[in-house]
């Protein structure tokens, strides 16, 4: 099995964006399973409606790793109604592509976004079904 | 910063071809191109260059000449020992192969292809030490058991198996054994009468061979079970294709280098990997995977817990040191490797597997710079890892 990483993906892995946590987050997810192999985390700070702040840390491989660096930088800054809108396959599109293998990485990048709005959203006692919808479980070992 | 230091530390994996081995094979691809089944005088110097070669196979195994048989390669010695043996005893009503529940994929697959046309198998289990137990091998022989096939050394964890007493069994009980070598030559001493081994596969490529050359060794007095590959006399009729002449005179020097000085070769690289595993080991939660003293001695398998194998590879490739894993993301599949998960580890365990191959070309500055750099990349990738930080929280 070879497998070519883009260069972006190779900079994204040996010098991740937004690493680390944020003690004072407005909204924390975190989403896959020891299992598989595949742990995102993702605090954010919300001030205005937009994405003020935002930290990751990763359990994975370098897709994994590459695909939480660049769903950061994606929305930092961002408006929320953006933000929610923010596909696997942008991510994918902006590292300049990933290995088909390594496509399910990415998945795991925009579901750890909308688990941290979810928290977000109920910690202001907002009920996220609405506003987030369903994440789907990604991972099916256990 | 210090200039780039390259440490390959994958020899499990592939070796790089040595000078003498390149050497020796140089002129069978340029002047010596003949083919051995030719009359003239470039065709005999090819045949006698490959019965040479032969030779040297069958003296490092304590075999004679006839009984080694050249082929492409590990897999394809796999192949035909085990479907050759298996259609050969079917047809007297033995369908029954015995092997183990962590044998290399040329193995395990070959069987798997076997039981689709009907063929039953057992996988004897390899406990946590990552051996098989030879009353295991004697508790599963069934009066229809065709064949019973074991690694002489396991190609992830290194654990080497008690070849010579499973062999004792089988040739008490008249079943025929197998055992894919390809790890262990030339770090064990193998002598296929003494160890009652009837079928043995090995590769070049591990031995500093070029990849594409290896050999099945067949003992004589076992009937003429099929052929693989079919076609002209090649092998005694038993392997078609025209002979890989350059190739297999690099196998033959390649295995009477290796196996000249097995005690020595040992002596070398034991200490280094001794050095490898205790200092690893003084890492928090992080395990050795095989037994520590029953292994081959380039091999160390550690898991560190809370990170993940691939990324721990690329990392350790940023820093110029060339290792391997049993991730699934390194594995191919949803799954880690089938071996770590035959020896009881759970799945995010073995994600965090490293395995390191020294050989006997691995200098002390290699292991220095190993070591220099793994501890720093197992706490970078500890320090952004969601699993480490519940690992360390609530234990």
């Amino acid at each position: 099995m070879s497998m070519l990483y883009s260069e972006k993906v190779l900079d994204h892995f040996a010098n991740p964006r937004n690493l680390g946590e944020l003690p004072d987050a407005d909204g924390v997810g975190e989403v896959g399973s020891p299992a598989c192999g595949d742990i995102m985390k993702m605090y954010i700070k919300v001030k205005d409606g937009r994405i003020s702040d935002v930290r990751f840390k990763t359990f994975g491989c370098g897709a994994a790793v590459a695909t939480s660096s660049m769903a950061t930088e994606l929305i930092k800054g961002q408006p929320i109604d953006d933000v929610l809108k923010l596909t696997n396959k942008a991510v994918v599109e902006a590292l300049d592509g990933l290995p088909p293998v390594k496509i399910h990485c990415s998945v795991l990048a925009e579901q750890a976004i909308k688990s941290a709005l979810a928290d977000y959203y109920t910690r202001q006692g907002i009920d996220p079904g609405p506003i987030v919808g369903a994440i789907p479980e990604a991972c099916h070992i256990h | 910063m210090k200039a780039a230091h390259y440490v390959y530390a994958d020899n499990a994996a592939t070796t790089q071809i040595s000078d003498p081995v390149f050497e020796a094979m140089l002129p069978w691809l340029k002047e010596g191109y003949g083919n051995p089944s030719s009359i003239y005088k470039k065709g005999r110097d090819a045949g006698g260059a490959v019965l040479a070669a032969r030779e040297q196979v069958a003296a490092c195994l304590g075999a004679e000449p006839g009984e080694v048989y050249f082929t492409s390669s590990g897999s394809e010695s796999d192949n035909w020992a085990i479907k050759g043996v298996a259609h050969m005893m079917a047809k007297k009503g033995k369908k029954h192969i015995i092997t183990s529940a962590f044998e290399h994929h040329a193995v395990l697959h070959t069987v798997e292809a076997l039981k689709k046309e009907g063929f039953e198998a057992t996988f004897l289990p390899v406990y946590e030490d990552g051996l098989v137990r030879v009353e295991d091998v004697e508790n599963a022989i069934r009066e229809d058991t065709a064949l019973v096939t074991i690694m002489y050394a396991n190609n992830e964890i290194g654990t080497i198996q008690p070849i010579p007493e499973i062999g004792a069994i089988c040739r008490k009980k008249g079943v025929l054994f197998h055992t894919d070598a390809v790890q262990a030559i030339g770090y064990v001493d193998i002598d296929v009468g003494a160890q009652n081994i009837d079928l043995l596969s090995l590769t070049g490529h591990k031995l500093c061979a070029p990849k594409g050359v290896g050999a099945l060794y067949i003992r004589k007095g076992i009937p003429r079970f099929p052929n693989l590959i079919d076609g002209g006399g090649q092998e005694s009729g038993r392997r078609a294709g025209t002979e890989n002449v350059a190739y297999i005179v690099a196998l033959g020097k390649a295995i009477e280098l290796t196996c000249a000085d097995i005690e020595g070769k040992k002596a070398v690289i034991l200490p280094m990997r001794e050095r490898l595993i205790d200092e690893l080991l003084k890492l928090p939660r992080t395990r050795l995977n095989g037994h520590r003293q029953k292994r081959l001695p380039g091999n160390v398998n550690i898991s560190f817990e809370g990170i993940e194998g691939e990324s721990l590879l690329l990392r350790l490739d940023m820093n110029g040191i060339a290792a391997s894993s049993g991730s699934a993301c390194t594995s191919g599949s949803l799954d880690p490797s089938h071996v770590l998960l035959a020896i009881g580890l759970i799945h995010e365990v073995a994600h965090g597997s490293l395995r390191l191959s020294i050989n006997e070309h691995t200098t002390a500055e290699d292991i220095d710079h190993i070591l220099d750099v793994t501890p720093r990349v197992v706490e970078f990738l500890r320090n952004m890892s969601p699993l480490w930080e519940k690992i360390t929280t609530e234990h």
